[in-house]
């Protein structure tokens, strides 16, 4: 995002804030994105973001977590080293469930957790700019692309929809 | 907000909150020098935690000879602290993930500190099976990897190897849940900070934005999260109580244990964030965040699981009777007769006797109280699992190894010491993170602010307000409130269409306090208020002192004796719910006159 010049304005309310996103879908806006101090719900379809698949790489690493787990220890007191404990089976599948399900748990976890920050392009170490530091306080804000909607555009779009604040930055 | 505003639900954020007015209430206490409470505190527990260091390492030294286990009895105060520190983590996950599921928003109130109770319960609990072994550089050996001894593997069918997986999983998934819940939380200190602290928080909040598509996200994967905590939360539990249920040991070997153990768990994790969240809200005055009613609702919790640790006990004692097996009819009566039985009746007290004073929504809503039946319940429970293992294990199958046992001082010092590691972690946390979800607050407080919902609310139906609330901001000497209220000052009108005699009232709709709990207005005054359209504390607060007193000259009666000079001032600590502000501000005045 190196270099990008925007406009963004400033809303007090996250109500208002909504209402200035659909005016600007009517006008055909381009919106570049809108930051908020908490998630806004109903927000995500008004911006086109379509649902996220993180639930889906949950699944996924989930698998993978029984599978290891269950395939692991099957081969270990089958194969590897088998050990007879109490008289019963080398493959004593109800003694592998709880181990099973455990690693499923972790792998899943752990998984999407760290999916989410290298998606979101968080983690230790990254400082990423901000357009205001009221925003994770209470000010809702929508960002334009000087590139998409110029700026004359732009301030006379926050003004109608009744931002508190416009400003313009380079991020 | 698709979500419909409750009439009947109490709200859970008080004081007529704005956004702003949250972040300054929860992130103030990480930006001020701590208090002296905070620091006698601290030293406490950091003199208990390194006593606890010393004991830990003379264990360590002389060997496990220096506990006073014997051959009889080889789980001590060692496992019972294990079991007791790990049921305790069991109601942040409980809170922080159930509670989701089931779109409690209470828990917004609460979570934060839960799950940090949890990750430093977890860190305690997992202290004494390591310790326990004693050679703890062995430890290493349960964890499965290709060794240089075969490899030889360990027992995967062993309950205490499916404690080490249920225990490390926990712990990471809780420490990964906390985290990310505070990611947003540590980005609004970043951005109040500055300079080195700046730094340090701009290492902690990863980068974070607040944009659109990372919330979206990041709603998600707590969703998820939640979702497999849950299970996960429940089999812990399960787990551990296989410890004792797969041996054959009378006493143990029974098929309750797992959904007992998990009530016992969720009970006394409950107990112990009441006890914590007692404190803080006490000493960093967050009661309108941790209301009476959040308080409430974990009492209810109590009451419930409480119940059910009785059923199971009941259960224990029929089964025994009803199974016909002399050693378990034994082993029962053994653990209420025997040489422990105090610690028997001590757990029936704490635990299903003291409880049940919570059927009473006085008593549930009663802080004192609360706290103390918390501290009873801390004690039962562990009680509760020193029954289980000590006096079971003193009178085994063989009357001539019977033995007894009591902890020698490294033991109890050990205990202590685990105390001592959870509330130095515990006072850092309330230091380093805002102790209540910053974020999640904010996104309850249209549906459950007490300005939108319950008796004091002010916006009603689909009118919502600007910048979150009336109040506008505290500056920053937090001395003086502005009148964030320009675009609602605008009706002369109120909406019963009683007149006001050209007088700027702000408008509050059908919003109607009791005025006379203004020092200074009586009855007679309140009419008169009531008469041009002044019925709420907020709207009180906004007005001039000099239009209070016109109105008092224009209406009929004598209100000579009356001097509103202080009105205003007391309106706005009852509009915000500040009573114990407003009973201060009253002790001072005299007939509603500043001396």
């Amino acid at each position: 995002m190196a270099g990008k010049q925007i406009t963004y304005g400033l809303y007090n309310d996250e109500t208002d804030m909504m209402a200035a996103v659909k005016h600007a879908n009517s006008k055909h806006l381009e919106i570049m994105d809108v930051f908020s101090p908490f998630p806004v719900h109903g927000l995500d379809p008004l911006l086109g973001l379509s649902e996220s698949r993180l639930h889906i790489a949950g699944f996924v690493y989930g698998l993978l977590g029984t599978l290891t787990a269950f395939l692991g220890m099957t081969w270990i007191f089958t194969k590897d080293w088998p050990i007879v404990f109490g008289g019963k089976p080398y493959w004593s599948v109800p003694a592998f469930i709880p181990i099973t399900f455990e690693l499923t748990v972790l792998f899943a976890a752990v998984g999407m957790t760290f999916t989410f920050y290298i998606l979101c392009g968080l983690g230790p170490g990254v400082t990423n700019k901000v357009l205001d530091d009221r925003i994770t306080d209470d000010k809702f804000c929508i960002a334009f692309d000087e590139t998409e909607v110029g700026r004359g555009e732009a301030e006379s779009f926050f003004n109608s929809t009744g931002a508190t604040e416009v400003h313009s930055k380079v991020l | 907000m698709s979500s419909p505003i409750s009439v009947i639900r109490e709200p859970l954020v008080q004081g007529h909150k704005t956004y702003h007015q949250i972040t300054e209430d929860l992130i103030s206490p990480t930006e001020r020098t701590p208090g002296k409470a905070w620091i006698i505190g601290f030293i406490l527990s950091v003199s208990v935690l390194a006593f606890g260091i010393f004991c830990i390492l003379w264990t360590i030294w002389h060997g496990i000879g220096t506990w006073n286990l014997n051959r009889t009895v080889g789980w001590g105060w060692d496992i019972t602290n294990f079991v007791w520190w790990i049921g305790i983590g069991h109601a942040g996950t409980l809170i922080s993930a159930i509670l989701l599921l089931f779109r409690q928003k209470w828990r917004t109130g609460v979570n934060r500190a839960a799950e940090a109770m949890t990750i430093f319960a977890v860190m305690c609990a997992g202290l004494f099976p390591l310790i326990h072994m004693g050679r703890i550089w062995m430890a290493m050996f349960i964890f499965p990897y290709p060794n240089t001894r075969g490899p030889l593997w360990p027992n995967f069918n062993s309950p205490l190897l499916w404690d080490v997986f249920a225990i490390s999983t926990y712990f990471t998934v809780s420490l990964l849940f906390w985290y990310t819940g505070l990611v947003p939380d540590f980005a609004t200190v970043r951005d109040r900070a500055s300079g080195f602290r700046k730094k340090i928080y701009n290492f902690l909040s990863f980068g974070w934005t607040g944009s659109a598509k990372h919330w979206q996200r990041w709603e998600a994967l707590c969703l998820v999260l939640a979702g497999i905590a849950t299970p996960l939360v429940l089999s812990v539990h399960t787990i551990v109580s296989f410890d004792f249920a797969t041996s054959v040991i009378p006493g143990w070997h029974t098929t309750i244990f797992p959904p007992y153990f998990v009530a016992g768990a969720i009970f006394s994790g409950f107990a112990m964030v009441l006890t914590l969240m007692i404190i803080t809200r006490k000493v960093l005055h967050l009661e309108n965040y941790i209301t009476i009613g959040h308080i409430e609702s974990m009492n209810k919790v109590i009451v419930v699981t409480g119940t059910i640790v009785g059923v199971a006990y009941l259960t224990e004692l029929f089964i025994a009777w009803y199974s016909g097996y002399v050693y378990e009819q034994f082993a029962f009566f053994n653990r209420a007769f025997g040489p422990y039985w105090w610690s028997y009746f001590g757990m029936m007290f704490c635990n299903v006797v003291s409880p049940q004073i919570f059927w009473s929504r006085k008593m549930r809503r009663n802080v004192t109280v609360t706290f103390w039946i918390s501290i009873l319940i801390n004690i039962g429970m562990w009680f509760e699992r020193f029954v289980i293992i000590a006096t079971t294990l003193a009178r085994d199958y063989l009357p001539s190894s019977w033995s007894l046992y009591s902890p020698s001082w490294v033991e109890i010092g050990i205990f202590i010491g685990t105390m001592g590691l959870f509330f130095t972690l515990y006072l850092i946390f309330c230091r380093v993170a805002p102790v209540v979800a910053v974020a999640e607050v904010k996104s309850i407080l249209k549906t459950a602010g007490d300005q939108y919902t319950g008796p004091n609310a002010i916006y009603h139906g689909h009118e919502h307000g600007h910048g979150g609330g009336v109040g506008g901001h505290i500056d920053d000497h937090g001395s003086h409130v502005e009148t964030g209220h320009e675009t609602k000052v605008h009706s002369t009108v109120s909406n019963d269409g009683s007149k006001s005699k050209g007088y700027n009232i702000p408008d509050y709709g059908g919003l109607q306090d009791d005025l006379t709990k203004i020092e200074g207005i009586g009855p007679k005054t309140e009419r008169a208020l009531n008469g041009v359209g002044i019925k709420s504390f907020a709207a009180l607060s906004e007005m001039d002192i000099d239009v209070i007193q016109n109105i008092l000259d224009e209406a009929q009666g004598n209100f000579a004796g009356n001097d509103p000079i202080s009105w205003a001032d007391q309106a706005r600590l009852a509009a915000e719910g500040r009573w114990s502000e407003l009973q201060a501000l009253q002790d001072k005045l005299i007939g509603g006159k500043y001396e």
